[in-house]
């Protein structure tokens, strides 16, 4: 095997709606890609194997894990952090309600939580049943729902019950 | 992680060739998998093949069925109305397995391909039949909570993590495979092996087959079939054992019943033993114990650091009452 | 209007809640290098040959630290420290080299072309506590004896008519704060910048200058946002001597270096597992005759640390015949630290389910049975509490929480039943200085504290507005870094205590020479020194911990719906940071109490579960309804500010009242930790 062959990829991705090129390895994930080449670190780094949900973005609308996604997939896809969900600094509604709730300690899970959030309250939405709810019948807004929506986004501060009450204040908004 | 080169090919048939003849390639799907394995140093493929323009995405109507395609995503397959009222089953399996994050990543070609979730297969330190042939088996006699009490070897103690696998095995889908000779199918209940002397196999797949679609039979039977989870958390966790079954009973007999284990074998464990004891008897618990305890007289325990995994046999046991117990109260 | 005990939102939100707070990784540097760790993959020996050839000759591999290469460091207490001096190998995953690389997918794949030969030893890191090498330690990390003994234990446990003697254990668990230890060090000017991920700026500054033989002016330490630590980032690890030595071959050039989530298992602590041989002697009226623990650990046979799960023994209950005592068992295993709430957290489990068998076995409630040994003075010292409302948490907590007629029940397919536990944790402070500067109309008050989620950004302006007589916005703030005073580190739940008390003392400081119309420019420090502040008094928190349990009939899977806590932990300085410390640790106490256990395999001697979906920490649905409460207490005996410190507390005692709902529940009595279905399967119909 050729150890020293480089395999750079220049890539065009959409972050926080500003159009970005930058070179990356073939191996470099979108989480590196964001917070070691373009310096969008608002999606953390907790575990890089998809166990913790600290690097949770959203994908063309969708919420996924930008660690085990690798950057030269998503050329031409569109990526939203925490940060892009405030243009301007003017906070989502789920990040007000985060700060409201007292959602967040020491705040390195919140920004994925943030983005987990907004795609787990679009899901709900648009009908996606749970492991919380009866599959045969529509999801409603309950506190379990939430909670097992939410359960893919560890906070080892121990902030889930804010966190619950603040989604569904969110939600309710 | 070693370098490799990445190619997002258009022609299904020219990616299956680029993979059939180059034993570093490998596919690449929804990643959840392979990029955790990347990272871990289990695997080293000197190229990936990115299947999302080789594979589509969407469930159809199918004979009586669904097909599903290979590159619908694990959270849209739960969310299919279709899926959810015919197949329950599948749509709880899924639903029940990784997080919300994962399961708008993961494929429905790639969640039963997914691998052992053995921390010493995790972790490459250590040896691991599995992972580097002839090095042994460090799970047996270390930590084996998470492990096999079904089906193993001495290579292997491993068992299977996919949820989404042990429904599919319990409502006899069929896989559509794309593979260097044409295609095929293969019912889902053969697709994964057991360890025996070679664990480095997790199914019959040949290199470069590509699974195209998942195929659901007409049944109306998966009408009445659900899916019991039992883990650690409550969520976002591997099973300890799992169920996925389907009962049908006429005045209080059972005429037709589907059962299939996860978390207890190297394999999604159909449970034809058990089947065939439900059949004709009442549906009770003492039915429902007989026919788990049917499946589970081979069952073979294993010691371990943390008091082994012997409890899987009386969990496996009370989540199959539980289970065909609800079904008929449903 | 007082700032302090007003519901203030966190001040750092904001940019928490957009992710735009910078941790120690995303400094924003030029031109950054890359660093990977090698770690050793044998548990005791060493390294007979390293080739770096291949690696070296990667492209974009910049240089590699190995043994014996680098640097000649000085020698301080703290072994960890000593990375790279020697071909030893201590234990399974010590560091061994690193690599500097112009990006982090080079620097890691450079690890994978380095080739190790190693001689081998045999190893034993298999703990048992009937270990025929147990050792006393020499002392606590308090400065108490490893031993204590009062009466006769013995002779009290024949002749009680009433005895409980059992052994409890609690598992090794790893801190585990979401942010992963990382540093970004840049060497310039003969000077080194440090952006590590820390609870205490200052003291990583006095052991990194110590160690790389600088003066403390060579080195700064900036750390303003914390991803928790939780005790493991409580001093440096052997990671950040490494940052500072690539930092130092590579001048002017930033080097990042963020540890792997399965290098945490090895590399930054973790709380040994405790054996806790308990006794309880007691007459028919539930009075303590006796109470007695042993309790044993290992330790690393490189560096010592003692869980001292057996002081709590000391001073929680009235007895006439005391006994406790705390063994080791030095192993070839990675090194154990401080994880939240040390000793106090593993201690209150063993005794507090004892406690509960002991009600169990009179037929007295366990609420009623705590109240009737509660001591008139703290048993260890014979001085009086400063203040001790255990009692009144108990109670509150009952009527909150709905304890009367709580006769287990059957739930459709559940068991629910319900359990009480006791919480402790001792109040001390540490040192500090802050200094307050006045500019621009605004006070700005600085100290090189830490926030890792506590609320230091938003609670210490609170003190100072209180202290200097002026609104809250006009307070500003500055904390995480070595050129502001002193702090102490934030551990020991000391840091809103001893921070605030420093912060208090500057504003008389200030008051005193510039009055209330100020100049630009005008500055005062204040300090707030160790030691107790009124030695006459013994000074606790105290606290009551509810929980409700289901056990699922089929499957025994375990839920725990509710939990409440009620606390007594003097002066509360915002409710709602202090609210969320409290519900946090109880949180992590449901997950010690459920999930965490790290699996150490003697045959490698490392953990094996290391990544976090086998090691479990406790997910949203398992903590759905975690509620706190507190007395309203005013101590003056415990610091000038009166608080008592809420950062550990609330995760004493959770392990126990789950445990104990689960025997309610069930009838099952789990003496072992954590509490999983395959404990309880067992014991149902």
């Amino acid at each position: 095997m050729d150890h020293h062959r480089r395999v750079d990829t220049e890539i065009t991705t959409r972050v926080d709606g500003v159009t970005r090129t930058v070179l990356v390895d073939t191996r470099t994930t979108l989480l590196d890609a964001l917070r070691e080449r373009l310096g969008t670190t608002s999606p953390k780094k907790g575990c890089d194997h998809g166990q913790c949900g600290a690097c949770t973005v959203l994908l063309d609308g969708r919420r996924v894990l930008a660690c085990l996604t690798l950057a030269v997939t998503t050329t031409g896809k569109d990526v939203t952090t925490a940060d892009g969900l405030a243009p301007d600094g003017h906070l989502h509604p789920v990040q007000q309600a985060f700060l409201d709730n007292d959602a967040l300690q020491c705040g390195y899970c919140t920004p994925g939580q943030v983005c987990s959030a907004v795609g787990a309250l679009d899901e709900l939405a648009n009908g996606h049943p749970s492991h919380a709810g009866d599959v045969t019948t529509d999801p409603q807004l309950t506190r379990a729902e939430i909670a097992e929506r939410m359960s893919g986004n560890l906070c080892r501060c121990g902030t889930y019950t804010n966190i619950i009450t603040a989604v569904e204040q969110a939600a309710r908004a | 992680m070693r370098p490799f080169d990445y190619l997002a090919p258009t022609d299904a048939a020219t990616a299956v060739r680029t993979v059939a003849t180059n034993p570093t390639a490998t596919y690449l799907a929804g990643g959840t998998n392979l990029v955790d394995h990347l990272k871990l140093g289990i695997t080293h493929p000197d190229l990936l093949v990115d299947t999302a323009a080789i594979t589509t995405a969407g469930i159809t109507d199918h004979h009586g069925g669904l097909l599903i395609g290979a590159a619908t995503r694990n959270s849209d397959i739960a969310a299919d109305h279709r899926v959810r009222t015919r197949y329950p089953a599948l749509a709880e399996a899924l639903l029940s397995g990784a997080s919300g994050q994962l399961r708008n990543m993961a494929t429905a070609a790639g969640n039963p391909l997914q691998r052992t979730r053995c921390p010493y297969f995790q972790d490459a330190t250590t040896p691991c039949n599995k992972r580097r042939p002839g090095s042994g088996c460090a799970a047996i006699g270390g930590h084996t909570r998470g492990h096999a009490i079904l089906g193993a070897s001495d290579h292997c103690v491993a068992t299977h993590p996919s949820d989404m696998a042990v429904a599919l095995t319990a409502l006899d889908a069929t896989l559509h495979i794309l593979g260097p000779d044409g295609p095929r199918t293969l019912p889902c209940t053969d697709l994964h092996r057991l360890p025996g002397t070679d664990p480095t196999r997790d199914t019959v797949l040949e290199h470069g087959d590509l699974i195209t679609a998942i195929e659901l039979p007409h049944n109306p039977l998966a009408r009445r079939s659900r899916y019991r989870k039992v883990r650690d958390r409550a969520s976002y966790a591997f099973a300890l054992v799992s169920v996925a079954a389907a009962l049908e009973t006429t005045d209080g007999i059972i005429t037709d019943a589907r059962l299939a284990f996860g978390g207890v074998a190297h394999k999604p464990w159909r449970a034809y033993r058990a089947e065939q004891a439900l059949l004709g008897q009442p549906a009770n618990d003492t039915t429902y114990r007989t026919a788990a305890e049917a499946e589970l007289t081979d069952a073979q325990p294993l010691n371990g650091l943390d008091g082994g995994n012997s409890f899987k046999v009386p969990l496996l046991t009370r989540t199959v009452i539980a289970t065909l117990r609800n079904l008929d109260q449903r | 209007m007082n700032a302090i005990g007003q519901d203030i939102p966190r001040r750092d939100g904001h940019a928490k809640v957009t992710g735009n707070a910078t941790y120690a990784y995303e400094t924003d540097v030029d031109n950054a290098a890359y660093c990977a760790l090698l770690q050793a993959t044998i548990a005791k020996g060493h390294i007979t040959e390293i080739d770096i050839t291949d690696a070296l000759a990667l492209p974009g591999v910049l240089t590699i630290l190995t043994p014996g290469d680098v640097q000649k460091l000085a020698h301080v207490d703290n072994p960890e420290l000593a990375v790279l001096q020697d071909n030893h190998i201590a234990y399974r995953g010590q560091i061994i080299g690193a690599v500097i690389a112009d990006t982090s997918e080079i620097a890691r794949h450079a690890t994978e072309l380095i080739h190790l030969s190693y001689h081998v030893d045999d190893h034993d890191s298999a703990f048992t506590a009937d270990r025929d090498d147990l050792h006393t330690p020499k002392a606590l990390v308090t400065g108490a004896p490893a031993d204590t003994t009062t009466g006769d234990v013995d002779t009290a446990m024949r002749t009680a008519p009433h005895t409980i003697d059992h052994t409890y254990s609690t598992a090794t668990n790893h801190n585990n704060p979401l942010e992963p230890h990382a540093t970004t060090a840049l060497w310039q000017d003969d000077t080194l910048v440090l952006w590590d991920s820390t609870q205490g700026v200052h003291a990583v500054r006095t052991d990194l200058a110590e160690v790389l033989r600088l003066r403390p002016d060579q080195v700064r330490v900036i750390c303003p946002y914390v991803g928790g630590g939780f005790g493991a980032k409580g001093e440096p690890h052997a990671h950040v001597v490494i940052a500072a030595l690539a930092a130092r071959a590579l001048p002017c050039r930033p080097v990042r270096l963020a540890l792997t989530r399965a290098q945490m298992f090895t590399l930054v602590g973790y709380r040994p597992p405790t054996v806790q041989h308990t006794r309880l002697a007691a007459d028919d009226t539930g009075a303590l005759t006796a109470i007695a623990i042993t309790s044993t650990s290992p330790t690393s046979a490189m560096r010592e640390y003692v869980e001292h799960a057996a002081a709590p023994t000391r001073m929680m209950y009235a007895a006439p015949n005391r006994a406790t005592r705390h063994r080791l068992a030095a192993l070839d295993i990675a090194v154990p630290t401080w994880m939240r709430a040390p000793g106090e957290c593993p201690g209150m489990f063993g005794p507090e389910v004892a406690i509960d068998e002991l009600a169990t076995a009179l037929g007295i409630d366990p609420i009623d049975l705590r109240v009737a040994n509660e001591p008139e003075v703290d048993p260890e010292t014979g001085k009086p509490f400063s203040s001790r409302n255990l009692v009144a948490c108990l109670r509150q907590g009952a009527d909150r929480f709905g304890w009367a007629d709580r006769a287990p029940r059957r739930e459709g397919d559940w068991l629910v039943g319900t359990g009480v536990a006791a919480a402790v944790f001792p109040a001390f402070t540490n040192r500090a200085t802050a200094s307050i500067r006045y500019e621009r109309g605004h006070y700005v008050v600085e100290i090189g504290a830490a926030d890792l989620g506590t609320g230091a950004w938003t609670v210490l302006p609170q003190i100072a507005a209180d202290a200097l007589g002026v609104p809250l916005h006009l307070v500003d703030i500055g904390i995480g870094d070595t050129t502001y005073p002193y702090a102490s580190v934030a551990g020991g739940s000391t840091g809103t205590a001893t921070w605030g008390s420093a912060v208090l003392v500057a504003a008389e400081t200030f008051r005193d020479k510039f009055g209330t119309d100020p100049t630009e420019g005008d500055e005062a420090e204040g300090s707030h020194d160790t030691g107790p502040f009124n030695e006459h008094y013994s000074t606790y928190a105290f606290g009551a911990q509810f929980a409700e349990v289901r056990v699922h009939a089929d499957t025994a899977e375990i839920r725990v719906p509710r939990l409440l806590g009620v606390f007594a932990a003097g002066r509360i300085i915002n409710p709602r940071t202090a609210r969320s410390q409290f519900t946090g640790g109880m949180t992590m106490g449901l997950s010690m109490a459920l999930h965490e256990t790290s699996s150490l395999d003697p045959r490698f001697g490392h953990v094996i579960n290391h990544d976090l979906a086998e090691y479990h920490i406790a997910s949203c649905a398992d903590a759905t309804d975690v509620q706190a409460y507190w007395i309203d207490e005013e101590d003056p005996h415990v610091n000038p500010l009166g608080a008592k410190g809420i950062g550990e507390i609330g995760i004493v005692g959770t392990a126990a009242a789950i445990v104990n709902a689960a025997h309610h529940a069930t009838g099952v009595r789990v003496r072992d930790l954590p509490l999983t279905l395959d404990k309880l399967l067992p014991g149902l119909p």
